[in-house]
């Protein structure tokens, strides 16, 4: 399975992380290798099997609509690097 | 070239239950900003996420009203993406499993009915809101309505016209305000529509490129927008050139959609199943319990208003597409009989008076008791309806019974034979001319004279009675 670095450069852009034009030599024999060994899986015949949505034997798990405030919103947002004002801050968004 | 638009809808729906979807935040409008806010929501590390049992069921209300079926099975996925407003870097929804799925809705268009297809109803989370400052400076965000359940309604691309897509829009909101489910307020954001839009040459089976049109805030916005970009691509392909895919927002001032940006590279959201949230697994005894439990909807009681009022189906149709007002209207239908007059009260007066006043109607102080005891006296006589469209204003202002207001006014109509004979021998004394042109033959003439009499009887008159006097008098 050939991974090209025109593959790193995408992954890396979903990602939104900058990859040095050395490392991306590296990354792609790499990521190669990794998706050689996962595409063992696809030599097993799962056509009988049904796709895993989960891997807990667990269903249903629900909780009632009941709204509680969370007293400690301030220390929450705290954790924002740039918070200001009741907003968080990024940089201007222009659609 | 005649060209055939096709347009698919996708409506969100914010579910009004009191928590979020996934933690116990409050989900009020309005609350200063992040302060809604839990280290579930916020996407913070080694939190779990657990399903609101209510947001489920409502989905599947919601599900069950579009006609769809239910999944026995059903999952969330995770839908990856970075964008400010979403904190995770992901959004809770659903992909290949969605809650329902194959519904229709009917609209109604001009007295025909037509189906539009729903492709699937799903159940994901809502993002937060940016809050854009000044050129240059910082955005904001509120995280709030991050994590507030939203359902996803994708329509078939079914529907062909921008009115189709009106009526469409319109008859899913009454839904799901009969199902209680939503607020629907286009203004707070608790429905939201984006359309897909393409033109095809009649008769072509194939579809054209389609451009997907974002940011309207009303249903005639949705409306305007898919005219004005039906418009813009038959200009383009006429012109020779081609269609982009793309999306572009609609510019309600400039009346016009923009391209927003050029996206070379298509969305890739990496879906894959939610490991934080199980499964859902419902029986059909439960939905069988949903469905025998859901109200009755716009379009049955649309016809049972034609069946049971003998209304038209313009009438019907309106009365039933909001729940408060079908119920206003069965309010006073309980009490008064005369079915067609309390609809044309309600579709004229009623609204009219209520939007001179920017007010709701259900706000008024003419509640269906006072307007069906006003539709009652004039039916048995005591006011006409002349005397009634005063009555009904003075209703509206002071909030009195059609009774009182008549009393006070002293409006009772007039229909004692002697009182009205004074005045019409007055009145044909007065208009010798005008007599003498209706007997000899001016039908029309009797007119000006009934006018006369209203005139001295201060509107009180019962008209028919002086129509038969007048007619008597003039032998």
């Amino acid at each position: 399975m050939a991974f090209s670095e025109k593959d790193v450069d995408y992954t890396a852009a979903l990602a939104r992380i900058h990859v040095s034009e050395d490392d991306k030599k590296v990354f792609a024999v790499q990521l190669e290798h990794i998706l050689a060994y996962v595409n063992k899986l696809n030599e097993l015949d799962t056509q009988q099997v049904e796709p895993t949505a989960h891997i807990l034997p667990l269903k249903n798990v629900f909780r009632p609509d009941t709204a509680m405030k969370n007293p400690a919103s301030d220390a929450a947002v705290q954790q924002a690097p740039y918070f200001n004002d009741t907003f968080y801050r990024v940089p201007p968004v222009i659609e | 070239m005649e060209f055939e638009p096709v347009i698919g809808l996708e409506v969100h729906v914010q579910l009004n239950t009191q928590s979020k979807l996934f933690c116990s935040c409050p989900t009020n409008f309005g609350a200063v900003p992040n302060t809604h806010v839990c280290p579930v929501c916020l996407g913070h590390p080694g939190v779990l996420p657990v399903l609101n049992k209510q947001a489920m069921e409502n989905a599947i209300k919601c599900g069950l009203a579009l006609n769809c079926s239910i999944s026995l099975f059903s999952k969330f996925d995770r839908k990856n993406y970075f964008y400010p407003d979403l904190p995770k870097g992901y959004q809770v929804s659903q992909f290949d499993k969605p809650l329902c799925h194959k519904g229709h809705v009917t609209i109604v268009d001009t007295g025909v009915e037509k189906i539009i297809g729903v492709t699937r109803v799903h159940l994901e989370e809502d993002a937060g809101k940016l809050v854009h400052a000044a050129h240059g400076a910082d955005s904001g965000v509120d995280f709030n309505r991050g994590g507030i359940p939203l359902l996803e309604i994708v329509s078939e691309p079914d529907i062909r016209t921008p009115d189709e897509a009106y009526l469409y829009l319109t008859a899913l909101k009454a839904i799901v305000e009969y199902l209680g489910i939503s607020d629907c307020n286009m203004e707070e954001g608790s429905l939201r529509c984006d359309a897909n839009v393409s033109i095809r040459p009649k008769g072509q089976k194939q579809f054209g490129t389609k451009t997907e049109i974002k940011n309207m805030n009303s249903f005639r916005g949705v409306q305007k927008a898919i005219s004005y970009e039906i418009e813009r691509q038959k200009d383009v392909i006429l012109s020779g050139e081609k269609i982009v895919q793309e999306t572009r927002l609609w510019n309600d001032d400039k009346g016009s959609t923009f391209s927003m940006r050029s996206k070379e590279d298509a969305h890739d959201y990496r879906y894959f199943p939610e490991p934080d949230l199980v499964p859902m697994v419902v029986e059909q005894k439960y939905i069988d319990t949903l469905r025998e439990n859901l109200p009755e909807l716009p379009f049955p009681r649309m016809h049972r208003f034609i069946e049971q009022y003998g209304l038209p189906e313009y009438d019907a149709d309106i009365l039933t597409g909001d729940k408060a007002f079908a119920d206003y209207y069965e309010q006073c239908a309980s009490v008064c009989s005369e079915y067609k007059m309390i609809s044309n009260w309600m579709l004229s007066d009623l609204i009219r008076e209520a939007g001179a006043r920017k007010i709701s109607f259900a706000d008024a102080p003419v509640t269906p008791k006072m307007l069906a005891e006003m539709i009652s006296l004039i039916s048995n006589g005591t006011i006409s309806g002349k005397i009634a469209k005063i009555v009904f204003i003075e209703m509206f202002d002071s909030g009195k019974t059609p009774s009182k207001i008549i009393e006070e006014k002293g409006l009772v109509q007039i229909s004692n034979p002697e009182e009205l004979q004074k005045v019409i021998s007055n009145v044909v004394a007065q208009h010798p001319a005008v007599v003498a042109e209706f007997k000899a033959g001016k039908e029309k003439s009797i007119g000006f004279l009934v006018g006369q009499i209203m005139k001295e009887t201060k509107g009180k008159a019962n008209p028919q009675l002086v129509n038969t006097l007048l007619r008597e008098a003039l032998g």
